[in-house]
C-alpha cells in the first residue's frame, strides 16, 4: 500500500460513531493507564490481546517449531536411537541442546510456553468479539451518519418521488439484496456479510477445538507394539504385547480386548529398473475376534493405507521381514529347539539380523551348557561375500540363505532378567571353533550343519515371515477432525465474505422535491462496495427517477468529477477496474475528514 | 491394484520428451518476453488514457441520449482525491454499462509491450508460445500418470512438473479471463523454467510404481490441492517481490532520483500496475489460497491417521506445512493491522514463500521424515 506513511488514526466525529468499526476487533491502547498493580496488569493485559503482540506470538511459533524439524525428536519414529546417535555424533553440544530442550521440541517449556500465551491472547480477544457481535446481531444496523456524502463511497441525486416513498423503496431493495435493513429516522440503514464475522469467530474457536483434540488425544491415548511371525496370534493385554506407552487415562488395564491372529503376510517389490528393491505392496492377511472370545474369528486384512479397527484400538502394519525356521538337535540326536525366530531387517534389502538361543540344550560332556547362534538371514545372497560382507541384494527371497556362528555356554537367561531377544549375552559364552578360526556356516533352506565338536547339528528348515503391528488407541480424532472442518469454514467465510454497511436517505428539500443521498462503507479488503452502490442506485432510480434538471449529483461539484472522467485511465477489463478502484479507494482512511472512519483495524 | 511391473516405458519416454519440448517452447517465449520488455516504450501512459477517455466519453453520450438511467457512485480517495463509478442502465433493453474512473495515484501501467507495436507482437508470440508450451508440458505431465495407471505426482520430479504445469495454466486461465495480468509472463516463465530445470537436472526419477505407502485416494487429494498452493503462492511472491520493487520505484522517483531499486530502469516499473494494484493482487491470491493450504494440511493428517496411525507426528514435512502455514497466517494478520500494512505485511509474505520453499525443496533433499519416498 502507498499510503502507509499517511496512515494516521483519527478518532471518528461522536455522531459518526455508528459508521465507525464494521469490525469488533479491540482497539489498541498506547500505555499503561490507571495507577499501580492493576494499571500494570491492566496494560500486560490489553499488551498480550493486542493484534501486535498476537502478531509476534505467531511467527515465533513458527519459527520455535523450525528446530524441531531439523534435529532428531524423541517422540518421533524411532526418536530415542535417533537421539542417542545424534547426541553420539554431537559429543559438546548435546548436554546443552538436552538442557534446552531441543530433542523434544513439542512438549519443551518454551514452545509449550508460545502457544499457550497465544491461545490465552487468541481467548482474550476471541471471547470479547464474540460477546460484541452478539450483540451487533442482536441490535439493529448502526443509524445512518448525518452527512451521508462526506462517507468514502456515495452517491446522491434529486428526484420528484416523495421522500418516505423512496425510503421505503430502499428499504424493500435492500432487504431484497439480503441485507438487514432498518428504517427509521427517515433513513435506511443496513448492513450485510455477516457471515464474515461468523466464520472469523468460528474458525478461531475451532482452534481452541482442535487444541482440545490435541490435548484429549495425549492425555488418554495409548499404543502397543507386538510382532508376529505367521501363524501366530496375541490376546491384546500388556502381558503379551511386545511393548506399551500408555498415558494418564489409557494405562495397561485398559487395553481394548481382542484376539489377533496373522494368517499370511504378503510383499511385492520392483523387481527392475532404477527403483529396483522399492516396496509396492504390503497386505498381512489376519484373523481377529473382538473381546476375549477367540472362537468367532474374523477374516480381515491389512495394509499400509489401510488399518484394521478392533474396538476402540486401530491396528497398523508398520513392518515385516523373515523369521527364518531352524531345528537343533543335540549330540544324541534329539530335537532340542525347533522354531521360527524373527530377524531384524538392518537395510532396504532386508540383510536381517538376529539370535537363536538353545536354552533346553541339556547336558554336554556331563556339564549343563547352552548353545546360541547369531547370524544373518539374507533373502536374496550373493554368489560371495567377498568385499561385501553379508548382504542381501533384494529384499524379497529370490535366493535364501542363513549365515551362523555358533556359540555355547550360558546364555544367562535363568537369572530371570528380562532379555533381549534379538542379541546374545556374551558375558558366558565361547564361539565354537573349526580349525582355529570361528565356526561359520551358509544354509539353504534344508541344508544341515553339523556343529564343531560333536554339539549336534542345526538345520535351516526354511523361513516364515513376520509382520510387525502398532495397536494404537487414539480418542480425540473426531474432535480435532471436526475443529479442523469448523476452522476451514471459518477460514472462507471470514476470507471471502465482505461485510459492508449501506445506508440512504431521502429528505423533502425546502423548496420541493426529494434529495435522495446513498452511502456505503467496506471494510479494507472489500472490493465491490462501489459497484454494489451503483446496483442499488440504478434500482431505486425506477422509484426516484432524476429530475430531468438535475442530472448531476446535488453534492460536491459536479465538473470536478467529469474532469476526473476524462483524465481517467480505464483498465480494458472495466468490471475489474471498477471492483479494483473501488477498493484501493475505500481502503484508505482520510485524515481531513472526521466523516470517513479510521482504519479498520481488525484482527480478521 | 499395483502391480510390480507396470510401467509403459514408450509412455514414459514420450512423457520426457514432451517434458523437454515443453521447456525448449518455453525458453524460446521468454526470450519473447524479454524483447518485449526491452523494445517496449516507456511513454505509454497518457497515450492509452487520451484514447479510452474517449471510449468512455462517448459510451456516456449514448446512454444519456437513449434517456436511460445513469449513477455516478463517488469514492473517497486515500491523498484527498476522489474516483467515480458511472453504472447506466439504458432504457428498453435493460442492460448496464459500467464504466468507471480512476484517480491520479492508481495508474497502473501500460505493460511490458508499452505503445511499441514490434513489442507488443513480441508480448502475443510470448503468450501463444506460453500456451504451447503448457500443451506439451500437461501432455508430459499426463503420459508420465499413463505410464504408471496413477496420478502424476508420486515423486519431486513429478511433482515439480505438476506443480510448474499449475503455474503457467493459472496465468493462462487468468489471461483467458481477460484480467490484466500480461505483464507477470516474464517472471511466470521464469519460474516455470526454472522449476523444470532443477526437477529435470537434479530431481529425475524413473516412471515407476508407488511404495504402499503413496497407494491411497489421498495422493490424488492432499498431493493436487498441495500443487495447486505451490503455484498459487508462487504467484502471489512474484507479486509481492514486484509490489516491493514498485513501491521503492514510488518513493526513489518521489525522493527525486530516476531510476527504480538496484539501479533497474524506471521505464520497467513505469510499465507495471501501480503498487497498491500489486499489494492487492498478492494479498488477493495468498487469502484465496489460505484455506485450500489450511485443507491440505488437514488432508495430510486424515491421510497420516491412516498410514502411520498419529495424524500430527511432527514429522519434518508436517512441522514445515506447520510453519508455512503460520506464517501465511501471520501475513493475513498483519495485512489487517494497522502499523503492519504494507511493507512488513509483504516480507511476511514473502519469508512464508521461503518456508514453502523450504518445505518443498529442502526438507525432502535434507532432511529424512516419513515422506521421504522412492529415492527424493
Amino acid at each position: 500500500m502507498s499510503n502507509t506513511t499517511t496512515e494516521t488514526e483519527q478518532p471518528p466525529a461522536p455522531d459518526d460513531l455508528a459508521a465507525e468499526r464494521l469490525s469488533s476487533a479491540p482497539v489498541e491502547s498506547d500505555g499503561p493507564t490507571g495507577i499501580g498493580a492493576f494499571g500494570w496488569a491492566r496494560w500486560m493485559w490489553r499488551q498480550l490481546t493486542s493484534m501486535r503482540v498476537a502478531l509476534i506470538l505467531l511467527f515465533l511459533l513458527s519459527l520455535a517449531a523450525i528446530p524441531g524439524s531439523l534435529i532428531p525428536q524423541y517422540q518421533n519414529g524411532q526418536g530415542q536411537l535417533k537421539v542417542e546417535a545424534w547426541k553420539a555424533q554431537h559429543g559438546t553440544v548435546a548436554p546443552i541442546y538436552e538442557k534446552l530442550q531441543l530433542f523434544d521440541v513439542y512438549s519443551s517449556v518454551w514452545f509449550s510456553a508460545i502457544y499457550i500465551l497465544l491461545f490465552v491472547s487468541l481467548a482474550g480477544c476471541i471471547v470479547p468479539r464474540t460477546w460484541q457481535f452478539v450483540g451487533v446481531l442482536r441490535a439493529q444496523p448502526p443509524a445512518a451518519p448525518r452527512n451521508l456524502t462526506r462517507m468514502p463511497v456515495h452517491a446522491a441525486w434529486r428526484t420528484e418521488a416523495d421522500a418516505d416513498t423512496v425510503n421505503a423503496a430502499a428499504h424493500r431493495l435492500l432487504r431484497k439484496r439480503g441485507f438487514r435493513a432498518d428504517l427509521s429516522g427517515g433513513a435506511v440503514a443496513a448492513e450485510k456479510g455477516y457471515l464474515r464475522e461468523v466464520g472469523n469467530l468460528l474458525f478461531h474457536l475451532s482452534l481452541f477445538a482442535l487444541l482440545g483434540g490435541f490435548a484429549w488425544a495425549s492425555l488418554a491415548s495409548g499404543t502397543g507394539g507386538k510382532l508376529m511371525v505367521e501363524g501366530e496370534g496375541y490376546s491384546n493385554t500388556i502381558t503379551q504385547l511386545d511393548d506399551f506407552n500408555g498415558t494418564r487415562f489409557y494405562g495397561s488395564d485398559d487395553l481394548d480386548p481382542f484376539y489377533l491372529k496373522l494368517d499370511t503376510f504378503t510383499a511385492k517389490f520392483q523387481a527392475s529398473g532404477s527403483q529396483i528393491g522399492a516396496a509396492r505392496q504390503f497386505t498381512a492377511n489376519v484373523e481377529y475376534a473382538t473381546g476375549s472370545d477367540a472362537s468367532k474369528l474374523k477374516k480381515s486384512t491389512i495394509e499400509v493405507n489401510h488399518p484394521l479397527e478392533i474396538g476402540g484400538s486401530k491396528v497398523y502394519l508398520i513392518g515385516h521381514g523373515f523369521a527364518p525356521v531352524v531345528t537343533v538337535r543335540n549330540a544324541k540326536g534329539e530335537v532340542v529347539y525347533s522354531g521360527a525366530t524373527p530377524f531384524l531387517p538392518q537395510d532396504a534389502n532386508q540383510t536381517s539380523t538376529g539370535v537363536v538361543k538353545v536354552s533346553d540344550y541339556g547336558e554336554k560332556d556331563g556339564q549343563r551348557t547352552q548353545l546360541g547362534f547369531s547370524g544373518f538371514f539374507l533373502p536374496t545372497a550373493p554368489v560371495s561375500f567377498e568385499g561385501t560382507g553379508p548382504i542381501s541384494l533384494f529384499p524379497d527371497d529370490a535366493a535364501p540363505e542363513l549365515v551362523l556362528n555358533a556359540y555355547a555356554g550360558d546364555l544367562g537367561t535363568d537369572s530371570g532378567l528380562p532379555q533381549n531377544i534379538y542379541q546374545l549375552n556374551m558375558r558366558k559364552m565361547t564361539q565354537l571353533t573349526q580349525d582355529g578360526q570361528p565356526a561359520k556356516i551358509r544354509l539353504r533352506p534344508g541344508q544341515a550343519w553339523d556343529l564343531p565338536d560333536g554339539y549336534g547339528t542345526v538345520t535351516f528348515e526354511g523361513y516364515k515371515r513376520w509382520a510387525s503391528f502398532d495397536v494404537s488407541h487414539r480418542p480425540g480424532n473426531a474432535i480435532a477432525l471436526s475443529g479442523a472442518v469448523l476452522a476451514i469454514l471459518g477460514l472462507i467465510g471470514s476470507l471471502f465474505v465482505q461485510r459492508r454497511r449501506i445506508w440512504v436517505r431521502a429528505v423533502a428539500l425546502p423548496g420541493g422535491g426529494t434529495q435522495v443521498e446513498l452511502a456505503g462503507l467496506g471494510r479494507s479488503e472489500s472490493a465491490k462496495i462501489a459497484e454494489e452502490l451503483a446496483e442499488l442506485a440504478v434500482d431505486l432510480q425506477d422509484d426516484a427517477p432524476a429530475s430531468e434538471e438535475d442530472d448531476a449529483p446535488a453534492s460536491e461539484g459536479e465538473g470536478e468529477h467529469k474532469h476526473e472522467h476524462e483524465d481517467d485511465t480505464p483498465a480494458p477489463d472495466g468490471e475489474e477496474a471498477a471492483a479494483g478502484s473501488a477498493d484501493t479507494e475505500a481502503e484508505a482512511s482520510d485524515p481531513a475528514d472526521p466523516a470517513v472512519p479510521a482504519d479498520q483495524n481488525s484482527k480478521e | 491394484m499395483h502391480l510390480a511391473s507396470g510401467v509403459d516405458p514408450h509412455l514414459a519416454d514420450l512423457s520426457n520428451k514432451l517434458i523437454y519440448s515443453a521447456m525448449v517452447v518455453y525458453t524460446i517465449a521468454m526470450f519473447a518476453q524479454i524483447f518485449e520488455w526491452t523494445f517496449g516504450s516507456k511513454g505509454a501512459v497518457a497515450v492509452r488514457s487520451k484514447e479510452q477517455s474517449g471510449n468512455l466519453a462517448e459510451t456516456v453520450a449514448a446512454a444519456g441520449t437513449k434517456g436511460g438511467k445513469k449513477v455516478t457512485v463517488t469514492v473517497a480517495g486515500a491523498n484527498g482525491g476522489t474516483t467515480t463509478l458511472t453504472r447506466t442502465a439504458l432504457a428498453g433493453e435493460g442492460a448496464t454499462v459500467v464504466t468507471s474512473g480512476r484517480g491520479e495515484e492508481e495508474v497502473d501501467g501500460p505493460g511490458a509491450a508499452g505503445t511499441s507495436e514490434k513489442a507488443d507482437l513480441a508480448g502475443r508470440i510470448a503468450v501463444s508460445l506460453t500456451v504451447l508450451g503448457s500443451l506439451l508440458h500437461a501432455g508430459g505431465v499426463i503420459t508420465r500418470g499413463l505410464s504408471v495407471s496413477r496420478w502424476p505426482w508420486g515423486n519431486m520430479y513429478e511433482f515439480s512438473c505438476a506443480f510448474a504445469l499449475a503455474m503457467a495454466a493459472a496465468y493462462i486461465v487468468l489471461l483467458a479471463a481477460r484480467k490484466n495480468v500480461r505483464w507477470l509472463g516474464l517472471p511466470v516463465t521464469i519460474a516455470v523454467l526454472l522449476t523444470l530445470g532443477i526437477a529435470t537436472s537434479m530431481l529425475y526419477t524413473d516412471s515407476d510404481q508407488l511404495v504402499p505407502a503413496l497407494h491411497s485416494p489421498w495422493l490424488a487429494i492432499h498431493v493436487s490441492t498441495a500443487i495447486f498452493c505451490g503455484g498459487a503462492f508462487y504467484a502471489a511472491f512474484i507479486a509481492t517481490l514486484l509490489y516491493l520493487g514498485k513501491d521503492s520505484f514510488d518513493k526513489r522517483i518521489a525522493a527525486g532520483l530516476t531510476t527504480g531499486p538496484l539501479g533497474t530502469p524506471a521505464s520497467v516499473w513505469r510499465r507495471l500496475p501501480a503498487a497498491s494494484t500489486l499489494d492487492k493482487l498478492s494479498y488477493r491470491i495468498n487469502a484465496l489460497v489460505f484455506p485450500l493450504w489450511t485443507f491440505t494440511i488437514i488432508a495430510g493428517a486424515i491421510w497420516a491417521e491412516a498410514a502411520w496411525g498419529k495424524y500430527w507426528e511432527w514429522d519434518p514435512k508436517e512441522t514445515w506445512s506447520f510453519i508455512t502455514w503460520v506464517a501465511y497466517a501471520c501475513y493475513l494478520h498483519a495485512r489487517a493491522t494497522a502499523g503492519w500494512k504494507g511493507r512488513k505485511a509483504a516480507y511476511l509474505a514473502l519469508a512464508a514463500f521461503a518456508f514453502w520453499l523450504f518445505n518443498f525443496y529442502g526438507v525432502n533433499i535434507f532432511v529424512t521424515g516419513k515422506h521421504s519416498y522412492a529415492g527424493i
